[in-house]
């Protein structure tokens, strides 16, 4: 069974089918990657899969139980975590306070715990903020950890996005256009912490990319969207060769 | 440096410590208003002051650490006071210690009751609206006591015993300030702080975020009937007027000042802010006027800094 089952996704908005019929099954362990132009609505697809979005029609099943109309905090206590295409971090919380936010639904002291700091609250801290700093290490981080989220440069923000949404240890990770903005050596340093996180957490990862040449890179399969719809899907090699996307990406 | 200093501080040290202070708190506080440092009438600010300090910390909960504005903190107030105050009146069979002490916490229960019932239905709102209702919500409080009978109606509800003093204002004062100190350290306030740092992203790591909104609101709630049960039984009369939205006003101006999301400076501008009238009482009248040109000051000097400056005063980063 695929760990994600998309069937038939379709989301409008009035009139306008933002949109439509788009079929989607991952595996697990799969990088799958999420292309189109500008407007394909890819980071609609993603709003769908956390639940900012209720889809007007289809399924889309995690481990074979549905997903669609629960609430994005359902969403992520059962296993999906995301990054944002506009970094959207908690910018006056520290580093290590944003990936500690993460930890929410894995620690269980009650209020009356942390108002009067019982065992129960000081060994759950501790091994929170153990765990966040051991993330934190991973993206290299670790020299940040108190200073504000918002402080830090663009690169390192999106680099915290990406731990934070680690945090919640998802089964399925997405990311929305995680190279965004960053010059090409970042660029190839995220990739490479992207395939570290893979083989050190086993995540499932669909990514969410603008440039086609980074993705089939990368990616072991991808689903082209253009105007809201499937274009293409399948292996990077076919898919790029597919004339119709060539044509979508650069005009007849 | 007290960074340094804190991180030294093993468990037991820092509970020492933390003791220490308290003790020696209360001991200025006994010594201020026993001793003849004072006159008698900076001497009757000290309960009024600890009340503000208690008002403001707690709407520092709503409006600093959860960020959203609200405007009927006075309502949240008056539910407590009521509550506390007819409470004690009417169950006389209990010692004044006892009675009192119920009082308080009943007060503070109720008011917490309606935050709690007020805030399921508003808090989806979010900013301006939810300021907006917030603000009649306080209103409709005032309206509702003002038409009761157990409230004493507009004539409002008299000889109310007068068992507060400063030693149980300074003990819910300790405990607010505790308790919202120790909220930015766990799990439950950093959620509420990461719902006013970014609502969607708060959400996406599996914050529920109305809950959330509601314990926060529910917290400010209940700190608030209680200071409303302190307030009542140390002038021994309510009345309705106490608890309009100028009441609301003048706590949201301790929390901006002192800087939203810092409970020192909250602390601190609530006192000031309580003394400086007093010390302006041949002209009272300017009152209005200061509280005016504060809050013009502090928006100019605020300058995108979220904390006031009351609250630059202290280096040391409150976690928020």
């Amino acid at each position: 069974m695929a760990l994600l089952d998309v069937k038939d996704l379709g989301i409008s908005f009035g009139g306008l089918k933002a949109v439509e019929h788009v079929n989607l099954s991952i595996e697990k362990g799969e990088l799958f990657g999420l292309i189109g132009p500008n407007g394909a609505g890819k980071t609609t697809v993603f709003n769908l899969l956390t639940g900012v979005y209720q889809p007007t029609c289809g399924t889309i099943l995690l481990n074979g139980k549905k997903l669609e109309g629960k609430s994005p905090a359902e969403i992520s206590r059962r296993g999906v975590a995301r990054t944002f295409q506009n970094i959207r971090l908690f910018k006056r919380m520290t580093v290590l306070e944003n990936v500690m936010v993460a930890f929410h639904n894995q620690v269980t002291y009650s209020l009356l715990d942390g108002m009067l700091h019982t065992k129960r609250y000081r060994e759950a801290e501790k091994q929170v903020r153990r765990q966040a700093a051991t993330i934190l290490d991973v993206f290299g981080l670790e020299d940040e950890k108190d200073t504000l989220a918002v402080n830090l440069p663009y690169g390192k923000q999106r680099k915290l996005e990406i731990a934070r949404a680690l945090a919640t240890s998802p089964q399925l990770l997405l990311l929305d256009e995680p190279a965004a903005g960053m010059n090409p050596n970042e660029t190839k340093e995220l990739m490479d912490t992207i395939q570290l996180v893979r083989k050190q957490y086993g995540t499932t990862i669909l990514l969410i990319e603008h440039d086609m040449k980074l993705v089939s890179g990368i990616c072991e399969k991808l689903l082209v969207l253009n105007f809201g719809t499937e274009l293409a899907s399948g292996v990077p090699e076919e898919v790029l060769k597919n004339p119709e996307v060539v044509t979508a990406y650069l005009g007849e | 440096m007290t960074q340094k200093i804190r991180e030294k501080m093993t468990g037991k040290n820092r509970w020492f410590i933390m003791i220490g202070i308290m003790i020696a708190g209360y001991a200025i506080c006994a010594l201020l208003a026993e001793g003849n440092l004072l006159n008698r009438q900076m001497k009757s600010l000290i309960v009024p002051a600890g009340i503000n300090i208690i008002l403001a910390v707690s709407l520092n909960i709503t409006t600093g650490f959860l960020g959203e504005l609200s405007l009927g903190h006075a309502g949240f107030m008056a539910i407590g006071a009521y509550t506390g105050a007819i409470f004690t009146k009417y169950i006389t069979f209990l010692p004044p210690v006892v009675a009192f002490f119920i009082g308080i916490l009943l007060g503070g229960i109720m008011a917490a009751l309606f935050g709690i019932l007020i805030g399921m239905p508003v808090l989806r709102l979010r900013g301006d609206y939810l300021a907006i209702v917030t603000l009649a919500f306080g209103e409709i409080i005032r309206s509702v006591i003002n038409a009761m009978h157990i409230t004493g109606g507009a004539k409002g509800l008299a000889k109310i015993p007068t068992y507060t003093n400063y030693t149980w204002v300074y003990v819910i004062m300790i405990t607010t300030v505790l308790v919202a100190r120790r909220l930015l350290h766990s799990r439950q306030g950093r959620a509420i702080v990461s719902i006013r740092e970014n609502t969607i992203a708060a959400e996406a790591v599996g914050v529920q975020v109305t809950r959330y909104k509601i314990l926060a609101f529910a917290i400010a709630a209940f700190f608030a009937g209680m200071a409303g049960v302190l307030y009542a039984h140390n002038f021994s009369i309510l009345k309705p007027d106490n608890f309009d939205y100028n009441k609301s006003i003048d706590i949201l101006v301790f929390v901006v000042l002192g800087g939203m999301g810092s409970v020192k400076g909250s602390t601190i501008a609530a006192v000031i802010l309580t003394v400086l009238p007093e010390v302006l009482r041949s002209a009272d009248d300017l009152r209005k006027l200061l509280y005016a040109l504060a809050l013009i000051i502090i928006m100019i000097y605020k300058q995108g800094n979220k904390r006031g400056w009351l609250g630059r005063l202290f280096k040391k980063k409150e976690a928020v």
